[in-house]
């Protein structure tokens, strides 16, 4: 058994667990996107970033890869880390705008704009789709080529792939794959979170349009819901 | 990848041989990419289907394969001349006109950067600082460095090349 501490809290864990892990136990919420349970730690998008130490040796590691050790201090929500997560979301943003992951965390996280060129790249290069492949479906019909900014994921030689069997997995847990939901105004970099601007509510539509759980706009502003005299 | 019609002659080395580079290095799979470098030192680049039989032979899958050839800029997937030519562009080369170097070259050869010369003599590419900039601008071919080329003297270089080509084959 590791005893580490989290946000000043004690906790012990097996041998082997990552920080994320022990904050899972102890309830704490991470955000996590490249992180699934079943295959294994990446430690691709980052967004796990907690810190550890402090002062002079305080330093950001991922917590999804980062292992669990003895008398380890861990903060998972000071300044720097939430700061580095709202850089990073506004990243992927600009990346996949079109993501309702991304989107959703945007929300989220209170991101509300993105300062860098959209450029409606798509693929977040996560590796969920190839780490998906090989050890869940045991196909490895697909992975990454190039690097730096080539880095693309594809089958061997760019074409269709003798060993898939369009099993449709990498589709499933693409985060990227799935589209955001249109929301009530005209698509823009950033959707119409449900907690950034006014969302469709099923009072007002007749049908709830965005999925957003929990959904929080009401209580954004005025800590309770709007009444009508406030719209 | 689109390969030259010409080039579906370019030339492929036997599997025998491919074998013989396997045996070498007694069919380690963490031997990879030593063994795709004595591949392709003897047939120059790297063809699908010898990495097909590769990935098959090591049991490794192709993509793995795949990645590993894309990963390192040593390795061609297409089809590469019997000299390779480089022009640095690099920032010293690039200011003592290395652009223009490499112009006088693309006409002489007619190709593109990253190219092959229907004959396969040559190939052209580029590189940023090869490290010796008083000497810019430069080219190298192979394994020999020119300094301070002119586009004047490159014809006479090229023939040298075009020379040693004809002696090899005859
Ligand atoms: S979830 Fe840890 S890096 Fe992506
Ligand atoms: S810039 Fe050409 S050798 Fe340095």
């Amino acid at each position: 058994m590791l005893e580490l501490s989290i946000n000043g809290i004690d906790v012990q864990v097996e041998e082997g667990s990552t920080i994320l892990d022990a904050a899972r136990f102890l309830g704490i919420d991470i955000p996590t996107l490249c992180h699934v349970e079943g295959l294994t730690p990446y430690g691709a998008c980052r967004l796990c970033v907690v810190e550890i130490n402090k002062g002079e040796q305080a330093r950001l590691v991922s917590s999804c890869t980062y292992p669990a050790e003895h008398g380890l201090q861990v903060w998972t929500h000071t300044r720097r880390v939430v700061e580095a997560r709202k850089m990073l979301i506004e990243l992927l943003l600009a990346m996949c705008p079109s993501s309702k992951t991304v989107q959703d965390l945007a929300s989220a996280h209170n991101v509300q704009k993105v300062r860098f060129k959209v450029d409606y790249s798509d693929c977040i290069l996560c590796g969920l789709c190839v780490r998906m492949c090989n050890e869940q479906m045991d196909a490895r019909a697909i992975g990454f080529i190039n690097r730096g900014k080539d880095r693309r994921i594809t089958t061997p030689f760019d074409v269709k792939s003798d060993i898939c069997r369009t099993c449709g997995a990498c589709m499933y847990i693409c985060p990227a794959c799935e589209l955001r939901c249109q929301g009530p105004h005209p698509p823009g970099d950033v959707c119409g979170g449900c907690l950034n601007v006014e969302p469709v509510c099923l009072e007002e539509e007749e049908q709830k349009m965005c999925f957003m759980d929990p959904c929080g706009w009401c209580y954004k502003e005025t800590g309770r819901r709007k009444t009508e005299k406030e719209k | 990848m689109l390969i030259h019609p010409i080039h579906r002659m370019a030339r492929m080395i036997k599997t025998a041989d491919v074998d013989k580079i396997l045996q070498k290095h007694h069919n380690d799979k963490t031997a990879l990419i030593s063994i795709l470098q004595d591949i392709q030192a003897k047939n120059r680049w790297l063809p699908q289907e010898i990495l097909e039989y590769v990935s098959e032979k090591l049991k490794i899958p192709l993509i793995d394969v795949y990645s590993t050839v894309t990963f390192y800029k040593s390795f061609s997937l297409t089809p590469r001349g019997k000299h390779i030519v480089t022009v640095c562009l690099g920032t010293a080369c690039h200011v003592r006109g290395s652009p223009k170097i490499l112009d006088e070259l693309k006409n002489q050869l007619d190709i593109n950067v990253g190219e092959t010369t229907p004959d396969e003599n040559f190939t052209l590419q580029t590189v940023r600082c090869l490290g010796v900039c008083a000497l810019g601008p430069l080219m190298t071919i192979d394994d020999e460095y020119y300094g301070q080329v002119t586009t004047k003297i490159i014809p006479s270089i090229l023939k040298k090349y075009k020379k040693r080509v004809q002696e090899s084959d005859s």
